[in-house]
């Protein structure tokens, strides 16, 4: 598909094509997923961003723009320490919805 | 308590100030260049941040000044300046001597059109925010398929924060107004997903981010951060929309059944074409220029000359009723001086 301003066509997000099943089923289980505003405070607290690149921020981006792949590889360095949760000011509570991304996302998820 | 008090300008900020002048014993009269009364907000369908039916805050504001003199379809031919006081010449033919002036002629909505790679007017799909305001209204615009959209993109900032645009300022309710627009489609299609493509989410009101987590908690409604850069149309009519979702640096794109953009206030040419005839400055922003932008919004600088309500910038309906009663309150106190 011509993108028009193409950098590496497999980065480009197009979101007509993104499979929302997933990420519905996890607002089912976790309903405050919808309520971040992505200001990135989880992501600077996280001892684990500095040397991995965790960020809880991408993570929920990543999933509604249909990126699973990123979203897996990035939660496999979380220690689920839960300094995210504490921050986080839309009180979202990250670190259950950490476990809730593993559970649903695991089957095919590698 | 017999002295003329001229208001040009029949909006809100016209409405309310006549009000209040009839309640301190005066008898304002309206000048109202249209066929109604009520401006912009009788063509709103419910105000946020409780989402009160614009109608009834216009009706209760027009029981309020009937007893003022009002014409309606009446425009300003010219002004003459006297030794203290000012000769107004209407197109109905009559003439007015008066010593205050309260200039209320508010704004206009950005002509989207302008922005020519948004495609207003030029591909069906794609309406503003007014238009949409009329839907609510009328239920009528042939645009907007009612049983089965799937996808709605609200455009954020349109003609506003665009020096290309000549208006370099942010408009400052467009944001809440699309948040509300975008709940409001989400209560009558809740299959349908809705996109806002924002550069900054300018919630800065009573209740307003309330609404925001609201529309992102209840409705689902997805926010991306990145500003719309082009809009086409493919062969089905719907339109293609292409931004860069900054937040994950990447560019993103999406095909709408509706394309609802922000345009946003500007000032009235009407506006200036009074300020010309009574020499009033414009500001650096285009709107009318206060004697001072702090302490002395509703004063212009020339004695008897004030204002109220969006013609120095762009207001809420609150803050525009709050100028009018300063205003009125102004004026009586003015009034006393001259005596
Ligand atoms: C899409 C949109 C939605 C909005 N929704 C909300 C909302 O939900 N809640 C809220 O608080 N605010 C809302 N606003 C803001 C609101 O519309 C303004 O605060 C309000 O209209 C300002 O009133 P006004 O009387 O100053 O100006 P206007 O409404 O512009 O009225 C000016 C009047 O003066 C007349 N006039 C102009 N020039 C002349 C002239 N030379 N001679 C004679 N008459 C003249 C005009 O015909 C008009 O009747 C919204 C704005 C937009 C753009
Ligand atoms: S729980 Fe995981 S994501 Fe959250 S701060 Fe700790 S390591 Fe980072
Ligand atoms: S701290 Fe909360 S609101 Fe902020 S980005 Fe992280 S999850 Fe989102
Ligand atoms: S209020 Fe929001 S949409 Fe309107 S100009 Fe300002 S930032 Fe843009």
């Amino acid at each position: 598909m011509d993108f028009g301003f193409k950098i590496s066509p497999s980065s480009a997000i197009n979101l007509d094509n993104v499979d929302t099943v997933k990420f519905e089923q996890l607002h089912d289980m976790e309903p405050d997923v919808y309520k971040c505003m992505a200001c990135g405070s989880c992501t600077s607290t996280c001892p684990a961003n500095r040397f991995s690149g965790m960020s809880m921020r991408k993570v929920i981006l990543a999933l509604q723009r249909g990126k699973e792949k990123d979203v897996v590889s990035m939660m496999r360095n979380c220690m689920l320490c839960g300094k995210c949760t504490m921050v986080c000011p839309r009180g979202i509570n990250t670190r259950h919805l950490i476990l809730s991304i593993c559970r649903i996302y695991r089957e095919d998820g590698k | 308590m017999k002295e003329n008090i001229v208001i040009i300008g029949g909006g809100i900020a016209g409405l309310e100030a006549a009000g209040q002048l009839l309640g301190l014993g005066y008898k304002p009269i309206i000048i109202e260049k249209s066929d109604r009364l009520g401006g912009h907000v009788a063509d709103w369908n419910c105000l946020f941040p409780d989402m009160t039916p614009a109608k009834d805050v216009v009706g209760r504001l027009i029981a309020g000044a009937t007893e003022a003199n009002i014409f309606l379809n009446t425009e300003i031919s010219f002004v003459n300046k006297l030794k203290d006081s000012y000769n107004i010449m209407l197109s109905n033919g009559i003439s007015i001597i008066t010593k205050i002036i309260l200039v209320t002629t508010g704004f206009s909505v950005f002509d989207a059109s302008k922005k020519e790679e948004y495609g207003y007017g030029v591909y069906d799909q794609v309406i503003t925010n007014r238009d949409l305001e009329h839907w609510f209204n009328t239920g009528n615009d042939r645009r907007i398929d009612d049983c089965g959209m799937n996808a709605v993109g609200f455009v954020h900032c349109v003609g506003s924060r665009d020096e290309k645009a000549k208006n370099p300022q942010c408009s400052k309710v467009c944001c809440i107004t699309a948040v509300k627009q975008a709940i409001e489609l989400k209560q009558k299609f809740p299959e349908t997903m809705v996109y806002c493509f924002y550069m900054d989410l300018r919630m800065f009101g009573k209740k307003y981010e309330d609404f925001y987590i609201g529309a992102q908690r209840d409705y689902g409604i997805r926010f991306i951060r990145g500003r719309v850069s082009e809009v086409s149309e493919n062969i089905d009519g719907r339109v293609i929309v292409k931004a860069e979702d900054t937040l994950s640096g990447k560019p993103v794109k999406v095909t709408l059944d509706l394309l609802v953009l922000m345009a946003g206030m500007v000032c009235n040419p009407d506006s200036t074409k009074v300020a010309n005839m009574i020499s009033l400055p414009i500001d650096s922003d285009g709107f009318l220029k206060s004697r001072d932008n702090v302490a002395d919004i509703i004063d212009s600088p020339k004695d008897g000359i004030f204002y109220a309500g969006a013609c120095t910038g762009p207001k809420t309906v609150p803050e525009t009723l709050a100028e009018a009663r300063a205003a009125a309150l102004k004026i009586h106190l003015y009034n006393k001086t001259m005596q």
